[in-house]
């Protein structure tokens, strides 16, 4: 792990990273991947790959509204907003 | 009163020998007094708790009241409780008011518990030692240089303190399991889809799962009983009945096979520890239990395969955190993407920054089939070792933490020691098993919990031979000497 790798990462999961803390994610992160390196010691080209613990499958149900609409409940926890709508920085100019 | 189980604490309800509001203000009194050292609180919720009291007194009162009226819980602050602050130990959601409450939550207020408050733990669960909590570490009540282990740390801390009688947990990787077992006392991790899991702030979905943390197995099958079950809410609850477990508490043990796992009583276990399993398996012996080595061969696996399907569902769950519709905002955002990305790297600490880079790493193009899909498969490897130790055992018992309640700070510079804690409780979320920790003797001045594990929807026999162990034992009266206070019925300090 690299200062790109670390980089390249944070982007991709849309964190801001202090570049005095890049270094040590780098080795917290290579630590971690040498711990999770011991799994290839293990043969699974036949395994079937475990998504879910007891194999189940989504259950499906009747597409009916149970949900009411809480809008003004909602908004309460909102960082910003105004007339029903949430604010954000201007996306297109 | 704070040394009564759940069914004293019932029957002096019912009997009227106390009302529910002066149950509810002796424990908020003794929170008052005595969670300044502990820490295990980060909301104390007095007026709603002083209402559901009197509204619990009338439903006793009027004859309407069932065995969990009127009982004092604490409730982990992962779950949604409408119109209170629920902050996940998190920054980000420090002034976030749940819109809703859990439906675990929902179903055990309906009983007419009292809710006392919500209680400290790892940042979104993130942690073994609930020193990652932004609001500050919680203490070990039987010594406060420890940790009370994590994540519900508060919880455990809490009823091993008698601040609370009872409390709410989850456990992702032994989440309920090591902070029972290094707080002395009984919590219980049910099988994955017993407890809805709506309104649980999620960390794994397909591994975190609400439980409880209780003096006792008696108490702890009391409180499962009333949260567990189906939730049109949640498609991974399962439509199973729930038993009623307190029919098969007394049960004898005879004849019961107990395996044990040879891998997990190897190097990796400290010896104190070891002494006190060792003991609680004679213990159980004693009780008629037969006992069978069994093995595990995956088990060297275990923690990377926990920790790569852990980073990656956390590091996708997590992105719903984006300063927009609730939780922390940055200020003067420069653009949309400046937004994101201050917000989140305010609102979050350092562990749960490093798991959500981990984990994106481990689903990024490229690496996917290398980490995530490779961990996916060793992950069914493990669970097959466990069915196929369940078709010769009706129970495991090992260690719940390879040492007993470690010092505040001695893990905290090297994460990868961190994760070594949940050696023995990790592979169960894996595989979607129940476990149990359960009181079982001291090392040194500090608790030792035993691990019990029953295969899918067996809660019944945990509760079961955990129950008949403390009909045999006493280790989980003990309570720290400091909150002991005057008693006549129990016993302090093992020192």
């Amino acid at each position: 792990m690299d200062k790109a790798d670390v980089e390249k990462i944070a982007h991709l999961a849309r964190l801001a990273i202090d570049q005095k803390d890049i270094a040590r994610y780098a080795r917290d992160l290579s630590n971690i991947l040498d711990l999770v390196k011991q799994m290839e010691k293990v043969e699974t080209n036949e395994v079937i790959p475990m998504s879910h613990p007891l194999d189940a499958t989504q259950r499906l149900r009747p597409d009916e509204i149970t949900e009411t609409n809480q809008r003004e409940h909602f908004q309460k926890n909102a960082p910003l907003v105004d007339t029903g709508l949430y604010l954000v920085p201007k996306v297109i100019e | 009163m704070h040394h009564k189980s759940l069914t004293e604490l019932s029957a002096a309800l019912q009997g009227r020998k106390i009302s529910s509001e002066e149950l509810t203000r002796f424990f908020l009194d003794r929170i008052g007094r005595l969670d300044t050292t502990l820490n295990s609180f980060i909301t104390v919720t007095e007026e709603l708790a002083l209402e559901q009291a009197r509204s619990a007194d009338k439903r006793i009162a009027a004859g309407d009241a069932g065995v969990l009226t009127g009982i004092p819980v604490a409730h982990k602050d992962i779950f949604c409780t409408q119109g209170v602050r629920t902050t996940c130990g998190s920054r980000m959601l420090e002034n976030f008011s749940a819109p809703y409450d859990a439906t675990a939550i929902a179903r055990i207020a309906s009983s007419g518990t009292v809710m006392l408050g919500k209680t400290n733990m790892d940042e979104f669960a993130m942690g073994s030692s609930n020193e990652t909590s932004y609001f500050g570490p919680v203490k070990n009540p039987w010594d406060g240089e420890r940790v009370p282990g994590g994540s519900s740390g508060g919880s455990a801390a809490a009823v091993a303190a008698r601040l609370a009688p009872i409390a709410t947990g989850t456990d992702t990787g032994g989440s309920i399991r090591q902070p029972a077992s290094f707080c002395n006392v009984t919590g219980i991790k049910p099988t994955y889809g017993r407890v809805s899991r709506y309104g649980m702030i999620a960390y794994a979905s397909s591994l975190d799962q609400g439980g409880v943390i209780a003096r006792n197995a008696e108490d702890a099958a009391l409180l499962l009983g009333a949260m567990a079950g189906v939730d049109p809410r949640d498609s991974t609850s399962v439509d199973l009945p729930v038993p009623d477990y307190m029919t098969t508490l007394s049960e004898s043990l005879r004849g019961v096979k107990v395996g044990l796992p040879r891998e997990w009583y190897g190097d990796g276990l400290d010896s104190g520890v070891r002494a006190v399993v060792e003991a609680a398996l004679t213990s159980l012996a004693g009780l008629g239990v037969e006992l069978v080595d069994i093995n595990l061969p995956h088990s060297p696996y275990c923690i990377p395969c926990y920790y790569v399907i852990a980073m990656s569902e956390a590091s996708s769950n997590l992105s719903r955190y984006d300063g927009v519709r609730f939780g922390h905002r940055c200020e003067n955002p420069r653009d949309l993407l400046d937004l994101y990305i201050r917000s989140r790297a305010e609102g979050f600490g350092t562990e749960v920054k490093r798991r959500i880079m981990t984990g994106t790493f481990s689903l990024s193009a490229g690496y996917y089939d290398a980490y995530y899909l490779k961990a996916l498969k060793v992950r069914r490897l493990i669970a097959e070792d466990f069915r196929r130790a369940f078709e010769k055992v009706d129970i495991l018992a090992g260690p719940v933490a390879p040492t007993p309640a470690f010092a505040l700070g001695e893990h905290m510079d090297d994460p990868v020691t961190m994760y070594l804690q949940d050696i023995y409780t990790l592979p169960l979320n894996l595989a979607g098993l129940p476990g149990m920790s359960v009181p079982a003797g001291f090392d040194r001045g500090l608790p030792v919990g035993l691990q019990l594990i029953a295969n899918h929807w067996e809660e019944a026999r945990l509760f079961n031979m955990a129950h008949r162990y403390q009909q045999e034992t006493d280790w989980h009266h003990f309570v720290p000497s400091r909150f002991a206070g005057q008693s006549e019925t129990e016993q302090n300090d093992p020192d």
